[in-house]
């Protein structure tokens, strides 16, 4: 049975953080509308859920705490405390405990103690805090005394009957029993009357009803807390004896009276429809399952293989001419195109689902930097290969960090600037054809040209005489160990950050285009593709051999004007339509044998805001192209990006447009150089 | 190789030299297959070819332990190994001359390399066994793939 409780407790764990993103991001929320009643429910909920389910799988210490945290957060929701700046901040630190916690609860005793305590310092100041934690199973304390002050005369009768189905969905109405039990002194008394004649009963059929009186008045809130899981199902109503008003209470008339409606289909766990009924920010439509992701990789490398299969058939369709086989070629075409985008629409991931974590960090930023600021984001649905948005959080994290710590001045700066204290820091996504474009912007001091200048030449990144413009002196911050800033502070500024961002987002095929303004602010561009598995490609010939380049970066085809034909030098320049394009022969920087051919080719390729051409002998055309990481062996050659399997079954590399670009740009300086000489 | 007493091994030409290797690294045996060039790439990996649509590169031990470099005949065959390196299982294939067969050698057998006279670089060699009556030289597939690895990466640099 081990087998099962390790799944069980990886299933755990993955929903538990689910449940403690949500919160977190639900405090986040909190802080800016603290009103919102919702809100705090949801909040609550996820902490109930987190609660039982950790519980459940063992995680005893976890279930305390979060039990302590939830009954300090009732207060919130009754209105007895108010939400604040200090309580986000403790809440907050709650949560990482709770992470903590989640793996292991070792040597976490005294801080959960601390936070606890502070909490409900906090929460109701001038209490004595509750020395030790109260077990999950013992008394719900808060609610009851927080609720209007229990008269000894009211009891409150709870009457309900699960669903026929209940018990075969593995419903425990004992555990039930047991958490009302909680809640106050109880009588329970079994509701037989709608048990069938035994010819007509089947045991796994669950026809008995429970009434339960319980001592005071019980919320209505703390009855849902209970039948949680099974409300859907069940029939409950409530009553109050004693209570001199009417025996419902009006506020929440759903909780109060639940007639079974349709019964829905059954569900395999209970866990399994907590995120449905727990999280009312999720309100995206339909079913979702989790899948692990090797298996869409799996999948994603199938379709891959099925593209190159089927260019195959296109191949011998097209040399057979009979029309049947052509028109069958075609169909599997269609329908390979149709799997292909189904499968890539798969691993699309909303961005949003990483913001939750920068949110916090700017917020933590925000403090220990004392930069008051607000962070925006847009377009938190725009969605990106998961790959991508993994491989991504780690330079976004870097780059928010880099515009908090050096973008944006102190409010005194800012004040003096004329500007408002709180600083803005935007994070925004969108769709640009086939890419993404992911701006972060701040309204910052921008940035110091003159000032990166020094600093690379005294980094001997570049020599004195060097005259660059603006935007290449801005990129300057990309080539490793460079760093503006005089004081290294603890969060950024060491120097190791902006090339290892721009190398990140290289591999992912991505570039980064930087814009600035002295005083006004910095804004950086991460262009990516939308897709890391399949592009389109254009095909072309050089020397007998084939090389596919990204058409997402061709800008353009033209001959090869005779002028040039002749010589084999590195590269020259080319008249675009009055701009001087620097262009580069493939056959000479690969090495290949023989004679080009009279016409040839040249394909205006464009990249990290640079053009470049590229001579080819040929251009074939434009294929589906099934990107291969290339070995590490190969993986250090800088001009290809990755390799494809063409219909022939023959490998053909990918040409690395931002390289080729940066080549064409070395190419054009030193020309420049010897024109100056 | 592993702790038992008798290991399996499969055992090929390069040049003059008769190699073997542990049969467990050994996916599949192709015949020559069309090899697409990398355009400077080093003298060890030239190479990529399609194995059953996955990109392998193709590597040259001879390189790697000096044997002189005859062209491809028609006893040529690529050695698809799946071979542990660092951390990542990775698929390699291996260019044999002429490919013998695969056998079991006692542990006993394998020896190390003499220390002079050897024709090889002695840190791409396991070891020196002896099958009936011929040598048998273990190249160290790990060190030899790490090595021209880490190589391509040092000759970018100078080229940089």
């Amino acid at each position: 049975m081990s087998g099962f409780d390790d799944i069980g407790i990886e299933v755990f764990q993955e929903e538990a953080s689910d449940l403690l993103q949500s919160i977190e991001k639900g405090l986040m929320d909190l802080e800016a509308t603290p009103d919102d009643a919702e809100l705090i429910n949801s909040i609550f909920r996820s902490m109930h859920t987190l609660k039982g389910s950790g519980a459940m799988f063992g995680f005893t210490e976890l279930s305390h705490f979060v039990h302590e945290f939830e009954t300090a957060f009732d207060d919130l929701r009754n209105g007895r405390a108010v939400v604040s700046n200090d309580l986000i901040g403790l809440s907050l630190q709650a949560c990482d405990q709770i992470g903590k916690l989640m793996v292991s609860s070792e040597g976490t005793e005294e801080d959960n103690q601390r936070i606890l305590t502070d909490l409900r310092q906090l929460m109701r100041p001038g209490e004595e805090p509750v020395a030790a934690p109260v077990p999950v199973e013992d008394v719900d304390d808060a609610p009851a005394e927080s609720d209007n002050a229990p008269t000894g005369d009211v009891t409150t009768v709870i009457r309900f009957w699960l669903g026929v189905d209940a018990l075969r969905l593995g419903s425990n109405p004992g555990l039930l029993l047991d958490e009302l039990r909680g809640l106050g002194e109880t009588k329970v008394r079994a509701l037989v009357d709608r048990v069938p004649l035994l010819k007509e009963l089947d045991p796994t059929d669950c026809h008995i009803g429970w009434e339960v009186e319980i001592a005071g008045n019980v919320s209505d809130d703390d009855i849902d807390m209970v039948f949680l899981f099974v409300r859907d199902e069940m029939e409950l109503t409530v009553e109050r004896r004693g209570e001199a008003t009417a025996t419902q209470t009006p506020e929440a008339p759903e909780a109060v009276t639940q007639p079974e409606g349709t019964p829905e289909p059954a569900k395999p766990t209970a866990a399994a429809t907590q995120p449905k009924s727990q999280s009312p920010q999720k309100t995206t439509a339909g079913e979702t399952m989790r899948v692990a992701t090797e298996r869409l990789d799996e999948l994603m490398d199938r379709v891959g293989e099925l593209v190159i299969a089927e260019a195959r058939l296109q191949a011998l369709a097209g040399d057979s001419h009979d029309p049947a086989m052509m028109a069958v070629a075609e169909d599997i075409q269609r329908l390979i195109a149709g799997l292909r985008d189904a499968t890539m629409s798969m691993r699309m991931v909303p961005i949003g689902s990483i913001l939750g974590r920068f949110r916090r960090l700017m917020r933590d930023l925000s403090t220990s930097l004392k930069k008051p600021l607000e962070f925006v984001t847009v377009g938190e649905d725009t969605e990106l290969d998961k790959t991508v948005i993994e491989l991504l959080a780690d330079p976004l994290v870097h780059i928010l960090r880099n515009s908090v710590d050096h973008g944006l001045e102190t409010p005194e700066e800012r004040l003096a600037a004329g500007k408002p204290e709180t600083g803005i820091i935007e994070l925004s996504a969108r769709y640009s054809g086939a890419e993404v474009l992911i701006t972060i912007r701040d309204d910052g001091r921008g940035l110091n040209a003159q000032k990166i200048r020094e600093r690379a030449i005294s980094r001997g990144l570049m020599s004195e005489k060097d005259d660059l413009s603006e935007s290449d002196i801005f990129r300057m911050i990309f080539q490793p160990g460079f760093s503006t800033v005089e004081q290294v502070t603890e969060l950024s500024g060491r120097g190791v950050g902006m090339d290892v961002v721009m190398r990140t987002i290289g591999s992912l095929r991505g570039e980064i285009d930087l814009e600035s303004e002295p005083g006004h602010g910095t804004t950086l561009t991460l262009r990516l593709p939308l897709t890391l598995a399949i592009i389109d490609g254009m095909l072309v010939e050089v020397g007998g051999e084939k090389y596919t380049i990204p058409l997402a970066a061709v800008e353009e085809c033209v001959e090869l004007p005779v002028l040039h034909t002749v010589g084999n030098g590195g590269s020259s320049y080319l008249n675009i339509r009055g701009d001087l394009v620097p262009f580069v022969r493939l056959r000479h920087l690969f090495e290949t044998d023989g004679q080009p051919p009279q016409h040839q080719k040249v394909v205006i390729v464009s990249a990290s805001g640079g053009r470049v051409g590229l001579v080819v002998d040929r251009i074939i055309g434009n294929y589906q192209t099934v990107i291969k990481q290339l070995s590490q062996f190969h993986a250090v050659l800088k001009f290809f990006s990755g390799a494809t399997i063409l219909g022939d079954g023959t490998v053909a590399l990918i040409l690395d447009a931002t390289q080729l670009v940066a080549l064409g740009r070395d190419v054009e300086t030193r020309a420049r150089r010897e024109a100056a000489a | 190789m592993n702790r038992d007493a008798h290991t399996n091994i499969l055992t090929f030409r390069l040049g003059a030299e008769k190699l073997a290797i542990p049969a467990e690294y050994l996916r599949e045996i192709l015949e020559m297959v069309p090899v697409t060039r990398v355009p400077q790439a080093s003298s060890f990996a030239t190479g990529l070819i399609n194995v059953r649509g996955v990109v392998v590169p193709l590597t040259d031990l001879r390189v790697a332990l000096q044997i002189p470099r005859t062209p491809p005949t028609e006893d040529t065959r690529v050695l698809v190994l799946e071979i542990l390196l660092g951390e990542e299982k990775s698929t390699v294939a291996v260019l044999a001359d002429q490919v013998e067969e695969v056998t079991t050698i006692s542990r006993k057998e394998i020896g190390d390399v003499p220390p002079v006279g050897s024709p090889w670089p002695p840190e791409f060699v396991l070891g020196v066994g002896q099958l009936r009556d011929a040598f048998v030289m273990f190249p160290d597939l790990q060190t030899i793939f790490k090595t021209y690895s880490a190589a391509d990466a040092a000759k970018e640099k100078v080229a940089a």
